[in-house]
């Protein structure tokens, strides 16, 4: 299968803390790569640097043969990659219409169509269409960054802990829609539930101080209770 | 109820100058978070320019639109060498937007002398009209109706284009509206040249207003805008309009009414805010 997004040896700091230290690994085209680890492993610094918010100062990022190592975010995201942070960063001043509609690059009738494919991904947005991003829930402010990110076709998506502080019957409408994404893209997933994980990721990768530890088939890990036991706390 | 009136028109019109002023000032900070200290003297500078494009012209008309052009090639120039430098790094920020402020001041009297300029009302707009016994005065008027204007296309442009909604998300969050593939720095530009084209503005009018005009005009109005920007709320238009207003009706009832209290109602307001709405009356949810 082809690789689409590859990180080699990448190192970040932030102010004048070396948070990543080495992180390395490979999102191949049509998987959902799972980033996993401990909290304040590196994670969400290694979606981060991917972005261009946090850049590299060594290493290489590579998406689809080209070296965005250094590129600004606005080039990078505009290479048809998505991105879902932790926070969900959802325009809270902002209508639910609006907040998709910063994100969409036209407002083509293409586009119109792209926006409603996506809102019968995430159909409760649609209830809320004109009430302000602030007045979502946690778990609709997570399917509106989850819509937005999606809205422009994505080549690549980053998604940051999406279950994180949702109830569980969230966390599963959550996991059926990135069922469904899964089909037209490939993910880049932080996630600290291992269920989720483990049900929708195809590789993993282990970071932990900064570094990678171990990549490799989710289907493997989910057998290594050793591995689960020392990196994740679990098993 | 004349004198009612009249105070009020007053106030609407100082308020409406503050509004120019602050408007540009409240996105600037609510934008790009860059307190801007220079803004005073883009306002000045339109000032200047509009009583020197009048002069050489004889029409108010290219003396705005030239002032506005001024204000716009001054904000690209200032955005581009002095901000960008310091974008994020706030004691930076401050004093070099203050030392600019000084140094394009004293570029005014370099080029067009040290002493204060007079500056007319253009012919049609001045004079008044007397309505039974109240006289409102034609170029007050206009300031008010110029304001409003302004305020209606760019709260159009706000609110129902997709640049408006760019720079509202952006106040929010502009590092997201980045990552959604958005050159945030070629807004932070934008805003800029368009804050410093309306301190221009509002300096173009300001002078027919106050009969002179002198270089360091824009560090007394910089000072209610600055007011202005904490009472409307960082980052929020239609609060700076009401906040200006609210300024200049307060100082101009208060100079009639207690003249002791005129100069001190301005920081009265404002400390009342931020002690009960520290966000400011209209702050911009986050």
């Amino acid at each position: 299968m082809t690789i689409l997004l590859e990180i080699n040896d990448t190192h970040t700091y932030i102010e004048q803390y070396h948070i990543l230290q080495g992180v390395s690994f490979q999102a191949k085209k049509g998987e959902v790569s799972v980033l996993l680890g401990r909290n304040g492993a590196g994670k969400t610094t290694t979606l981060r640097t991917i972005m261009g918010l946090n850049p590299a100062s060594k290493g290489e990022i590579i998406f689809n043969g080209v070296d965005i190592t250094k590129k600004p975010t606005y080039e990078i995201a505009n290479m048809k990659i998505g991105y879902v942070p932790e926070d969900q960063a959802i325009f809270n001043g902002l209508t639910v219409e609006e907040n998709l509609r910063v994100a969409m690059r036209k407002e083509d009738e293409a586009a119109m169509e792209r926006q409603e494919y996506v809102l019968n991904l995430f159909p409760d947005l649609k209830k809320f269409w004109k009430k302000d991003g602030g007045y979502l829930s946690g778990g609709q402010k997570q399917m509106l960054a989850m819509a937005r990110a999606f809205v422009n076709e994505a080549e690549l998506l980053l998604i940051d802990e999406p279950s994180k502080g949702l109830a569980p019957i969230i966390v599963e409408k959550v996991m059926e829609a990135l069922v469904e994404m899964k089909k037209e893209t490939t993910i880049v997933l932080v996630e600290q539930n291992f269920y989720m994980a483990s049900q929708i990721g195809d590789t993993y990768t282990l970071i932990d101080d900064g570094k990678t530890i171990q990549s490799g088939l989710m289907s493997e890990l989910i057998h290594d209770n050793e591995l689960q036991h020392r990196y994740l706390g679990i098993g | 109820m004349e004198l009612l009136i009249n105070l009020t028109i007053n106030g609407l019109s100082t308020g409406m100058l503050i509004f120019l002023l602050a408007s540009g000032l409240t996105l600037i900070f609510g934008l790009m978070h860059v307190l801007n200290f220079a803004h005073g003297g883009l306002f000045a500078w339109g000032a200047y320019a509009g009583v020197w494009f009048y002069s050489i012209t004889s029409s108010f008309t290219v003396a705005l639109i030239g002032a506005i052009i001024v204000g716009a090639l001054l904000g690209f120039i200032t955005e581009r060498l002095i901000i960008r430098p310091v974008y994020g790094d706030v004691v930076p920020q401050i004093l070099i937007t203050l030392g600019f402020m000084l140094v394009i001041s004293e570029m005014l009297k370099v080029v067009w002398g040290p002493n204060q300029i007079a500056a007319t009302v253009p012919p049609a707009l001045s004079g008044s009209w007397e309505i039974g016994d109240v006289l409102i005065i034609k170029y007050r008027l206009f300031i008010i109706l110029m304001g409003f204007l302004v305020f209606g296309i760019f709260y159009y442009i706000l609110k129902r284009t997709k640049i408006g909604l760019i720079v509202r998300a952006g106040v929010i969050n502009n590092e997201m509206v980045q990552a959604l593939g958005i050159n945030i720095k070629r807004v932070f530009l934008l805003v800029f040249m368009t804050g410093a084209a309306l301190a221009a503005l509002g300096g173009a009018l300001m002078a027919p207003y106050s009969g002179v005009i002198y270089a360091e005009m824009g560090m007394d109005f910089a000072i209610l805008a600055f007011i202005v920007v904490v009472i409307g709320g960082m980052g929020s238009f239609p609060g700076s309009l009401f906040a200006a207003i609210l300024v200049g009706l307060a100082g101009s009832y208060m100079a009639y009414y207690v003249p002791d209290l005129s100069l001190a109602v301005n920081m009265i307001i404002m400390v009342l805010v931020l002690i009960f709405r520290p966000q400011g009356l209209f702050a911009v949810k986050g």
